[in-house]
């Protein structure tokens, strides 16, 4: 039988590869799509607790979190081609101009 | 029975396609994998029982966030492989996983499971999407509409930012046409 506990692993896992992502990778669109698989990490694991626990609240929070995840890659879509058009590369290491 | 398959199908199946759109190096196998990893994830919610967050999340991160990225890629050079330099990956593998590990160990401190009571218990009387409904236009009605205007405000802001000076292109222009432009 799947209990919350398994949904709850598997969200970690997930959070754990979107965490990973963000620490590895030094291309802003990537870090942008491992920001997306924590959130839905978040999503699976509020999900299954709302199941679990016959409560609806669990789901509104994870609807609130689509909603943010919407604005947010629009805001930053925005920006990032702002980035591109201004220096004509993405890469974080490139990017850095402040010495220190 | 079913339930088993599916889940540990499913999470295979997420597990695997957002590895490949962590660690890949092509930005385009990036964003199909993601893209196939949320379809899988609203088999997830559909396993819960949360019909209609599966259904939105269809819609929205499949069908909306992953049609801007692929847009957005427009934009962007795509087709040649990243060359980045890349932190060593064990170091990163450990920091990352202590961190989530670290994370969950504080709300499992924090939170008593057995007090945890349901504020808006579910019925069997209606299904989950009159359920969604219910709450949503009743007890969350406020957050509703401040998301409501949180999107609107997104909006405008992606195309205030992205369509600046959409008339020319700055990347064909030279450098010295450019920085006269940006002294005018």
């Amino acid at each position: 039988m799947i209990g919350l506990n398994h949904y709850l692993i598997l969200s970690g896992i997930l959070f754990a590869i979107g965490l990973i992502g963000v620490l590895r990778r030094r291309n802003l669109l990537m870090l942008f799509f491992s920001t997306e698989i924590m959130l839905n990490a978040a999503n699976v694991a509020f999900a299954a607790i709302s199941s679990f626990y016959h409560d609806l609240t669990g789901q509104m929070f994870a609807f609130f979190i689509v909603a943010i995840a919407a604005s947010e890659v629009a805001i930053g879509l925005g920006l990032l081609i702002l980035v591109y058009k201004k220096e004509n590369t993405l890469d974080l290491d490139d990017l850095a101009s402040m010495k220190g | 029975m079913f339930e088993q398959i599916a889940f540990y199908f499913f999470s295979v199946l997420t597990i695997g396609l957002f590895l490949v759109a962590v660690f890949s190096k092509n930005v385009l196998y990036a964003m199909t994998s993601l893209a196939s990893g949320m379809v899988v994830i609203a088999g997830f919610f559909f396993l819960v029982g949360a019909d209609f967050l599966g259904v939105v999340q269809l819609i929205v991160y499949v069908g909306a966030v992953m049609a801007l990225y692929a847009f957005g890629m427009m934009f962007f050079n795509v087709t040649k492989n990243l060359k980045e330099k890349t932190t060593s990956t064990g170091w990163v593998l450990i920091v990352g996983v202590t961190a989530a590990l670290l994370m969950t160990l504080m709300f499992l401190g924090a939170i008593n499971p057995d007090a945890i009571y349901a504020s808006l218990p579910m019925s069997d009387k209606m299904t989950n999407p009159e359920a969604v409904g219910m709450a949503l236009f009743t007890k969350y009605l406020v957050p509703f509409e401040v998301a409501a205007v949180m999107l609107l405000i997104a909006m405008i802001g992606g195309i205030v930012l992205a369509g600046k000076k959409m008339d020319t292109s700055l990347t064909d222009i030279k450098d010295e046409v450019l920085q006269l432009k940006d002294e005018e």
